[in-house]
């Protein structure tokens, strides 16, 4: 265990606190209070990012298709997220008939589960984090994956065709995307030979984002893929399935649904400002500040690209994972293997020498391999214009 | 181990979002593919040419309207042409100028609809592409809004001309939308021309080949997605579209991309249209004057017009008295969905949605 988050202060003071109030053999309801405290503080944190951003995304999207977004509620509609949320708890919960009705209430706890436990491990700042687990990078590989698990039951148990196909689409493209996922962290788990978050922090002497360019594009894909975002969107594709698994959703459990999304998105954020961007450390501003700042800068990408992107059919983004960032994923953990082997404790200037070949093999590598990749339709396996059965 | 599968039936519509209305499509699953569907309509069936039979011919204009809503200049168009060839008279030169320059604004607009709620099918979230398309259409809207006062269901044509001559802010506002319009088209092209994800999902889906569109009578962009290069404003010039220079823009593989980007050249025709018009134009009456409540001598009459989503006719019977005998129209959306089964089957779901957004149809005309 490393430090705990805010350790000097709400830790310390929670702590004396409830111990003064019930003596020194009550210390072990000390530690659980203070461990509490800190729960809610990080938990509550992240949400209500999470909730600011959906203000966020409206307001940029609204930007980006020349139109102003929600400006009603409070300056600059900074409030919406409010009056959504009032919405949905004044709504009526419906559950429909003939659904599953344990595992349809089950669902959106599942889904908002993942985001909350995968906070335990993120360093925040400067000495600021929950816990310094030595195998932090597996852990939000493995958590991460719980998520699949409550789409497959939001969709299994709603008594709805459009939630069973998206559930269906969204356990085949998240068990693919798995795969590149876990191996752009293992590229960066080479770099930094540690999985601990805070290790991987300190050994970005230059950003791994520009130490392994390739590492970070996969992992981009990927997590887009993961949080089900443009343009891998398919199992709430509007268009196709009305709101994917999320159908027959109403009321506050749609609303946790959409936080789980929502706080999803900050949290991959989190992620990748951790594992690209050097996490906390930059000069001048306040650790905190710089590390909202680069996951700020991670959602605003990630909105451009939804508002620009259109959606790959559900066969070209499995084919994507397997046929495009697979193989590329491969060459970018034997890369770095094989360097890590060669400057077994990279200096800066080694690892400067490091991000030059992997932006020279990075380039020629995805260019050429879209190449060879396509994704262009075939035509259907049954002839389009039989008129057999008719 | 097998295990035992079944084809899935799931009701697409009348309640989804991409059902352009209330379409309703039953297809049948085989997981994502497709291997059986089934059009239903009638969920938007109002009774126009019912209705058309108890009422003047002037009244029936704002019938016309309503048919396909996103287009309702060239409905009036096609329903006032066929009105002036039953009665025998000529609009004055002024007024079929005015026609053709709302016609083209129309199509322009119908166009943007059609190609904004393709793109917005193929899943640009939140619907930026759609939304460039608004914005231009909006432009349009006030236009019309200048012409008569109304944005959608206009009923600016008349019998024998057009409801009123144009307002002085109407030529000011159209220059700048020409001006304009261009640098539109190629901003949206931009958004999505180039991009992989667009080609790879559009390019090769559902392909017409020239002989099934002829057969299913396609009209329209679709059948000129297809190779076809037929057009009534070239066959059977109306109003003024002999007097002006304009190309047909065809495509060849007949697939979904085609059919979206012949829309895309058909809009800078009509701008090259509307331009020519707009020199040639010259003061006048807009309209012959005429009774309100005339009987045309009996007899039928059926003038095709080239309405933004193919061939738009109302074929008109008169009996001698004030109301047509029989009104039918020959609605090119109806058309569209001839093809429905052929093209789908075999693709996959989001195909399919992808599709319906290529054959931009609208209910209102296919329902009546």
């Amino acid at each position: 265990m490393g430090e705990t988050l805010a350790g000097n202060v709400i830790y310390r003071n929670v702590y004396q606190f409830v111990q003064d109030l019930l003596g020194e053999e009550w210390s072990w309801v000390a530690y659980a209070a203070a461990g509490m405290a800190i729960i809610l503080l990080v938990t509550n944190a992240v949400m209500a990012i999470g909730t600011l951003y959906t203000w966020f995304e409206r307001r940029l999207l609204g930007r980006f298709q020349g139109r102003l977004g929600p400006n009603r509620a409070g300056p600059f509609g900074v409030l919406q997220p409010i009056a959504d949320a009032i919405k949905l708890i004044t709504k009526e919960d419906i559950i429909a008939l003939g659904a599953d009705r344990i595992v349809f209430t089950l669902a959106p706890v599942v889904m908002l589960a993942p985001t909350l436990l995968v906070l335990a491990v993120i360093p925040f700042g400067a000495g600021s984090w929950v816990a310094d687990l030595n195998v932090a990078v597996l852990y939000i590989a493995a958590v991460s994956g719980i998520s699949t698990i409550a789409v497959m039951m939001a969709g299994y148990a709603s008594p709805n065709s459009f939630s069973l196909f998206g559930s269906m689409r969204a356990v085949a493209m998240l068990v693919s995307y798995e795969v590149p996922l876990v191996m752009a962290l293992l590229g960066v788990t080479v770099l930094a030979q540690s999985m601990s978050l805070v290790d991987v922090v300190e050994a970005q002497a230059l950003p791994f984002l520009i130490v392994t360019p390739l590492g970070a594009l996969i992992f981009l894909a990927a997590v887009s893929a993961e949080l089900n975002r443009a343009p891998f969107d398919v199992t709430e594709a509007e268009s196709e399935l009305v709101a994917g698994y999320m159908t027959e959703y109403s009321g506050m459990k749609y609303g946790v649904f959409m936080l789980a999304e929502f706080t999803n998105t900050v949290v991959a954020g989190a992620i990748f400002a951790v594992l690209f961007l050097q996490g906390w450390e930059w000069p001048i501003l306040p650790s905190h500040v710089w590390f909202l700042l680069k996951v700020a800068g991670f959602v605003f990408v990630a909105i451009w690209v939804r508002a620009t992107l259109p959606r790959y059919r559900l066969d070209q983004i499995l084919a994507v994972a397997w046929k495009y960032l697979f193989p590329l994923s491969l060459i970018n953990v034997l890369l770095l293997a094989a360097e890590i082997i060669v400057w077994p404790e990279p200096s800066t200037a080694e690892l400067g020498i490091m991000s030059a070949i992997n932006w020279a093999v990075t380039i020629p590598a995805a260019v050429l391999w879209s190449k060879v990749v396509s994704l262009r339709t075939a035509p259907p396996v049954a002839a389009a214009f039989s008129t057999e059965g008719r | 181990m097998t295990m035992r599968t079944e084809p899935v039936v799931v009701n697409v519509g009348p309640h989804h979002p991409s059902t352009h209305g209330v379409f309703r499509m039953k297809l049948t699953f085989d997981g994502e593919n497709i291997l059986d569907a089934e059009p239903v309509i009638g969920y938007l069936h109002r009774g126009t040419e019912k209705l058309a039979e108890e009422r003047q011919y002037t009244q029936v204009i704002t019938l016309t309207d309503r048919l396909d809503y996103v287009a309702s200049m060239t409905n009036n168009q096609a329903f006032v042409l066929s009105c002036e060839r039953l009665v025998g008279i000529e609009p004055p030169d002024r007024g079929k100028y005015l026609r053709v320059i709302a016609a083209e604004l129309q199509r322009i607009a119908s166009h943007l609809i059609g190609v904004g709620f393709f793109l917005q099918e193929l899943g640009v979230f939140g619907g930026t592409a759609l939304m460039y398309a608004f914005r231009e259409r909006e432009r349009i809207l006030d236009m019309f809004e200048m012409l008569c006062g109304a944005r959608i269901t206009l009923t600016y044509m008349r019998i024998g001309g057009v409801l009123q001559d144009t307002p002085d802010e109407f030529w000011p506002a159209l220059r700048s939308f020409l001006d304009d319009m261009p640098g539109y088209a190629d901003e949206l092209q931009a958004l999505v021309f180039d991009s992989e994800i667009v080609r790879s999902r559009a390019i090769g889906v559902a392909p017409v080949s020239a002989e099934d569109a002829i057969a299913a009578s396609f009209t329209g962009p679709i059948l000129r997605a297809s190779g076809v290069e037929w057009d009534w404003r070239k066959a059977a010039p109306y109003d003024v579209y002999d007097r002006v220079e304009f190309d047909v823009p065809t495509c060849e593989g007949g697939d979904n991309y085609d059919r979206f980007w012949v829309r895309m050249l058909e809009v800078r025709q009509s701008l090259r249209i509307i331009e020519q018009c707009c020199e040639q134009i010259e003061p006048g009456p807009v309209r012959t004057t005429m009774a309100m409540l005339f009987r045309p001598p009996p007899g039928e009459a059926y003038v095709p017009i080239e309405a933004p989503k193919g061939e738009l006719g109302f074929y008109l019977v008169s009996d001698g008295t004030i109301a047509p005998y029989r009104c039918h129209v020959r609605s090119p959306s109806f058309m569209s969905l001839t093809l429905f089964r052929e093209m789908l089957v075999g693709w996959k779901l989001a195909d399919a949605i992808v599709t319906l957004g290529s054959l931009d149809f609208n209910m209102g005309e296919v329902d009546r």
